[in-house]
């Protein structure tokens, strides 16, 4: 018995003191204690009403949230092990509890995001019966979870908890889901923890292959043009420093997925930018023209590689990438390092030469120059006319000095917040939905992530359609003064697909336009301070206000209706017709 | 190299045999089946039973696809946390066999003879006599199974049910050494 569960109340002391019996509902949370769980986001209801009963005598130890939607539990707990590192952990009850995890879930899944979500189920004699409020949550959450698995005995529960926490963490990580009978909760058994440190059929962790190391250090000991892409592999094995210790020796430029970004400074010289989509010029048009490319971390989303038909075929392809199954997915890689991205970065640094790419290198700033004059200047500095998403962030990055954590939703604010903050922080400090694409993300994900890093300045830059997905959470946010700062930038679209609809569908604004309701007013009504922006003059310091408030602030900043995020790679497009206009 | 340079090479469809070693857990077989599922991919047959080792479970999943498509499938089977190893040979590489059973009316044996001569010749038995009909049974290859229904037809079949390809693998090493080699390549 740990200390921790020792110290649990007067009430709890005797019980494990004497007998060592509890509840399983108990049990569940003296095994969450073990695993030094000590925040939840979470719900309750009829199924997991026991494992609420026993939560309040825990209170002290475990901080439990209460979301108002389930969806925004599961996001929060996202948002929380984004930012720790550590699992997130939320609990829903049975059925409709359970159901609206689901898309936190899938996203944790894609996003490779450790989270343990409890649910609690119908009594093991109703399962199959249609009982009340019974969904075969198994079975719904099978496709999009990293392991799943249903509790029917109480001492089944600290295996389960144990292997649980082990499978969200290691390799690479993802959700698991452990669903709990309510007679499971009820039941008295003997409590004893044993941390698991490996299951026989699951192999997170490969040994190094000191061949493809080698063989990896030849290409790039003999790259004309070496590139470096990386993912967020670099930021989940903490590899951050090594990344910038092997790029700086051989002199690579380096550029990055939206999961990726602020592994590096975003002003570091060797850091080139963003990949993708709506990722800047020179790392999309070199792509194809580099003859190493040395991919960390990273999976060759579609997103990010466009066609590939026509995607770095002229590359020697070099992949470090922790899970086999990534490995030869969508890209064929030429050397394959199939390990974690700080101990193959770090084998790697003795082996590879000192270098500078100059000539490479100027590519890269001859096609940032020709992005800045076309996009970024007048985007960022626009003297008349409408307030721009671009101009917003720039100045949110000047003036919190590039060391905010930045959870973004998804849409245009998104692709603008990662184009146009300046990172400086290289600890976790972007968070977004990158895989799943989820809109309602962002405001429960910040919450949670202000909750993981309470001395950390958390802004959650929100278009107006997503934050009414989720918007309930501002109840959440005021319940526990939980000092996030909400950047609304409101275009009065659904500005993405608007955007796709102009370009590529004639103008058809087929039911993207939105007549909002009055954030402002909203969130006062929640207690929350707001205010709302729409010229030029007070943008300043209404940022600089919201910066500055203690405690939750949502700021509303009334942007173009109809403005483009650029440059655009179009869907299924090869990355080298990147256009900039 | 883009993956498509690879599928040209290697983008002919065959059929593919993939074995799973698995431990024996409630769910696992949705959990594989899915694989399959979400890839719109056909499940030609599957079987499972226990192994060589006991609790440990074999699949045999047969599907036609291309190499390209079969070993990202395999990747993803074998990522599951219950799934010990995974593997996938071509038919070449495996000896094989289903079972297949035929229940044929005892009025059409009026031909007795007829049909005994059809079930010696095709290698097949008779597994049970009824006063109402018999059942015969016979192991081979689909196309052999196939043949003596075709040859049957004629005396009208009630039932007929083939179990799905069995397969053992002609160079493939014990699953135990396998499991150590597992261990070895991992931490
Ligand atoms: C849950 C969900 N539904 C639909 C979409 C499709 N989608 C992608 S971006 C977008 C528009 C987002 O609009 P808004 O939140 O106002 O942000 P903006 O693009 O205007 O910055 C939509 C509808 C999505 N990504 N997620």
């Amino acid at each position: 018995m740990n200390a921790l569960v020792a110290e649990a109340s007067e009430k709890e002391k005797v019980i494990i003191t004497e007998k060592k019996m509890v509840t399983g509902a108990q049990g569940l949370l003296l095994s969450l204690l073990e695993e030094g769980v000590d925040t939840i986001f979470g719900y309750p209801g009829g199924a997991i009403m026991p494992i609420y009963d026993a939560l309040y005598d825990f209170a002290d130890q475990l901080k439990h949230h209460l979301v108002r939607h389930e969806q925004g539990g599961a996001h929060a707990a996202q948002g929380y092990a984004r930012i720790t590192g550590k699992p997130g952990v939320c609990f829903a009850t049975s059925g409709p509890g359970a159901t609206n995890l689901i898309t936190g879930i899938a996203d944790a899944q894609i996003d490779s995001t450790p989270l343990v979500c409890i649910t609690g189920q119908v009594a093991s004699h109703l399962l199959g019966t249609d009982a009340f409020q019974e969904t075969d949550v198994l079975g719904v959450t099978m496709p999009v979870t990293k392991w799943n698995y249903q509790v029917t005995r109480a001492d089944e529960i600290p295996e389960a908890i144990a292997k649980a926490f082990y499978i969200a963490t290691s390799g690479r990580p993802g959700p698991v889901l452990i669903d709990i009978t309510k007679d499971a909760q009820n039941a008295k058994f003997e409590f004893e923890y044993k941390k698991c440190k490996r299951i026989s059929s699951y192999y997170p962790v490969p040994k190094l292959n000191e061949k493809a190391i080698a063989a990896a250090a030849e290409l790039i000991n003999n790259a004309k043009k070496p590139y470096v892409l990386w993912g967020q592999g670099v930021l989940l094995s903490n590899a951050q420093e090594d990344l910038k210790a092997f790029i700086e020796k051989a002199g690579i430029p380096a550029a990055w997925t939206i999961l990726g970004l602020a592994g590096l400074p975003t002003d570091h010289p060797l850091n080139v930018g963003m990949l993708g989509m709506h990722g800047n010029y020179g790392p999309n048009l070199l792509t194809n023209e580099c003859d190493v490319l040395i991919a960390v971390g990273m999976r060759f989303d579609d997103r990010v590689t466009g066609d590939l038909k026509c995607y770095a075929r002229q590359a020697k392809i070099i992949h470090i990438e922790i899970d086999p199954a990534e490995i030869n997915k969508n890209v064929r890689a030429d050397v394959a390092v199939n390990a974690d991205a700080k101990v193959a970065l770090q084998a790697l640094l003795p082996l590879i030469n000192e270098n500078k790419h100059e000539a490479w290198l100027q590519k890269f700033r001859d096609c940032a120059k020709i992005e800045y004059e076309k996009v970024i200047a007048p985007e960022i500095l626009p003297t008349e006319g409408k307030l721009k998403m671009a101009e917003v962030m720039h100045l949110v990055s000047e003036l919190s000095e590039g060391k905010a954590v930045i959870v973004t939703d998804v849409g245009q604010h998104q692709m603008v917040a990662m184009r146009y903050y300046n990172f400086k922080d290289t600890r976790r400090s972007n968070i977004t939905s990158g895989g799943l694409g989820t809109m309602g993300f962002c405001l429960p994900a910040a919450m949670g992530a202000k909750v993981g890093a309470p001395d950390r300045q958390v802004i959650a830059v929100i278009g107006d359609g997503g934050f009414q997905m989720t918007l309930q959470e501002l109840g959440c946010i005021f319940q526990y003064q939980i000092g996030v700062k909400v950047l609304i930038l409101n275009n009065n679209f659904l500005g993405m697909v608007r955007q796709w609809q102009q370009l590529f569908h004639q103008k058809r604004y087929s039911f993207t336009e939105m007549v909002n309701p009055d954030f402002v007013g909203i969130a006062k009504a929640y207690g929350i301070t707001a205010n709302k922006v729409t010229q030029r003059e007070t943008l300043e310091s209404s940022i600089q206000a919201m910066l500055d408030h203690e405690g939750p602030y949502v700021l509303e900043v009334v942007v173009e209706k109809e403005d483009n995020v650029f440059p655009m790679v179009p869907a299924g497009d090869s990355v080298s017709n990147i256009r900039l206009s | 190299m883009a993956i498509e340079d690879y599928q040209i090479d290697l983008g002919e469809e065959k059929t593919y045999t993939i074995f799973a070693f698995t431990e024996n857990k409630v769910g696992l077989l949705n959990r594989i089946t899915i694989v399959f599922t979400r890839r719109h991919i056909n499940i030609e047959s599957i079987t499972v039973s226990e192994s060589e080792v006991k609790n440990v479970y074999r699949y045999t999943i047969i599907i036609k696809t291309t190499y390209a498509q079969v070993e990202k499938l395999v990747k993803q089977i074998a990522k599951q946390v219950d799934v010990l190893r995974a593997s996938f040979y071509p038919e070449e590489e495996t000896i094989f066999q289903e079972i297949a059973m035929y229940k044929i009316p005892m009025s059409s044996m009026i031909n007795g003879s007829q049909v005994e001569g059809i079930v010696r010749d095709s290698n097949a038995r008779i597994l049970t006599v009824d006063p109402h009909y018999i059942i015969i049974e016979k192991t081979g290859h689909s196309e052999e199974t196939r043949a003596l229904f075709e040859k049957l037809a004629p005396f009208g079949i009630l039932q007929f049910t083939r179990s799905g390809r069995i397969a053992i693998t002609k160079h493939m090493k014990d699953l135990s050494t396998y499991l150590r080699e597992q261990e070895e390549a991992y931490l």
